[in-house]
């Protein structure tokens, strides 16, 4: 069985990814917004189904990186920081001179990319459970990681050009004490110290439904974004490509840089997604506030609009197929 | 015997909430003593909220001395209007209690 899902086809993986539950609630959001649905999500439960999600990948992680005997986290860590901080270095230039956006969103944009999405991450490994393909428990310390220093290295880029720059430190604190970080990195701890005693009290509610809250949040998610579509006519043809290569180009270095670093297949797999996702939460809320001139519009419509679609169903199986060539199982 | 009241400006500030933190700082430094924020929806010629899913408007209203509501009308043209969806309104309004504010 596991040897015959290994040689799948991309096809079928294609099909694996877009028919489970999650990526169908995902569609299934996009049709409400579509059709005009009175559907909404009260904001306080977009606010808790994301604490839950946040905490319980924390949790999870902490509790898998104490239960194994995996080695290599400290690289994976260095090189998720790194990958992460180089990626808007040529986000910029790409944005400025290709797309001649100005200064401000330019910065704004590549530090999105710099960043990562945790939805993203969470589908990439819905996907590897779905084929069985194993991957490394550390990861969810990998994406806590990775969400910082996109975005201050942006922000570093164009901080001497502003007439009032906000301190890069401000907003390196407003994203390690924003929810995501906070909680992916205090839930790491708490599962950590509290071990596998401690996981076994907690299973039933934060393991055991964790992927129908998932399905619950991409249903909001799906609304989320297909709201934005109305934006891709304004944002213009350049953004729209950026949004579907930039991704790409990112996730083969990060599979690269995955492989080079002895991450098994799933692994580097999920390494090259986290390089290609582009944030939506801890990115733009930063960065309305230290780059205030540069326009949502166009750093959410391609984040939220088209490069977390394209990486929900079209990026994840095409990553894996690149990681299924590059390394051997 | 009739109550006496004092005249003082009412300021209504409606903003996108990610500022809304911000605008209370800077409101409480510039001499308010004290506000009051409700959640807010709507649209305006900004159109939809940047932050429109991490809580959508926010609605501030502070009840200031007339001189400090000159303070913060300045502040916010400095400093919030151009970049971000702000709109900022003022009353004249009767309180009892006038050296509360």
């Amino acid at each position: 069985m596991r040897q015959g899902r290994l040689s799948m086809s991309a096809l079928e993986l294609i099909q694996i990814n877009l028919f489970s539950p999650v990526i169908l609630c995902f569609f299934l959001g996009i049709i409400a917004t579509l059709v005009k649905s009175d559907l909404r999500f009260p904001e306080p439960l977009y606010q808790a189904l994301s604490i839950y999600l946040l905490l319980a990948i924390g949790m999870k992680g902490g509790f898998a990186i104490r239960a194994s005997t995996e080695s290599g986290i400290l690289l994976a860590l260095v090189s998720g920081i790194i990958l992460s901080a180089l990626i808007p270095l040529w986000a910029y230039p790409i944005l400025r001179f290709m797309g001649r956006f100005n200064k401000a969103d330019a910065a704004a944009v590549a530090a999105h990319y710099g960043s990562v999405s945790v939805v993203t991450f969470l589908a990439a490994t819905t996907f590897l459970s779905a084929i069985g393909v194993h991957y490394e428990g550390f990861f969810p310390a990998l994406v806590a990681v990775m969400e910082i220093p996109g975005i201050i290295v942006a922000l570093l880029l164009i901080g001497r050009s502003r007439e009032e720059p906000t301190p890069w430190f401000e907003s390196f604190y407003t994203v390690l004490s924003g929810k995501s970080v906070f909680l992916l990195i205090g839930g790491l701890a708490v599962g950590y110290v509290s071990g596998e005693q401690g996981m076994t009290k907690v299973e039933p509610f934060l393991i055991a439904p964790f992927h129908g809250v998932l399905c619950l949040f991409l249903l909001e998610m799906g609304m989320l974004a297909s709201r934005r579509f109305g934006d891709l006519k304004r944002v213009g043809k350049f953004i729209i490509t950026f949004g579907v290569l930039m991704p790409i180009a990112n996730a083969i270095i990060g599979i690269l840089v995955g492989s080079l670093i002895g991450l098994s297949q799933g692994g580097a797999f999920i390494l090259g997604t986290l390089a290609s996702s582009a944030s939506y939460i801890a990115a733009p809320a930063t960065i309305r506030l230290a780059v205030p001139e540069a326009s949502p519009a166009l750093y959410l419509t391609s984040s939220l609009a088209i490069t977390f679609p394209f990486n929900l169903t079209i990026g994840i199986p095409l990553y894996f197929t690149i990681a299924r060539w590059l390394i051997p199982a | 015997m009739p109550v006496k009241t004092q005249t003082m400006k009412r300021i209504s500030i409606v903003a996108e909430a990610i500022i809304a933190e911000r605008l209370i700082d800077d409101i409480i430094r510039l001499g308010a003593s004290g506000y009051t924020q409700t959640a807010a929806e709507g649209r305006g010629s900004r159109g939809v909220r940047a932050s429109e899913w991490e809580g959508r408007n926010a609605k501030i209203e502070t009840i200031v001395r007339p001189d400090v509501a000159e303070k913060i009308l300045e502040r916010l043209t400095s400093h919030y209007l151009k970049n971000f969806a702000v709109i900022a309104y003022t009353h004249d309004v009767e309180v009892i209690r006038g050296d509360k504010y």
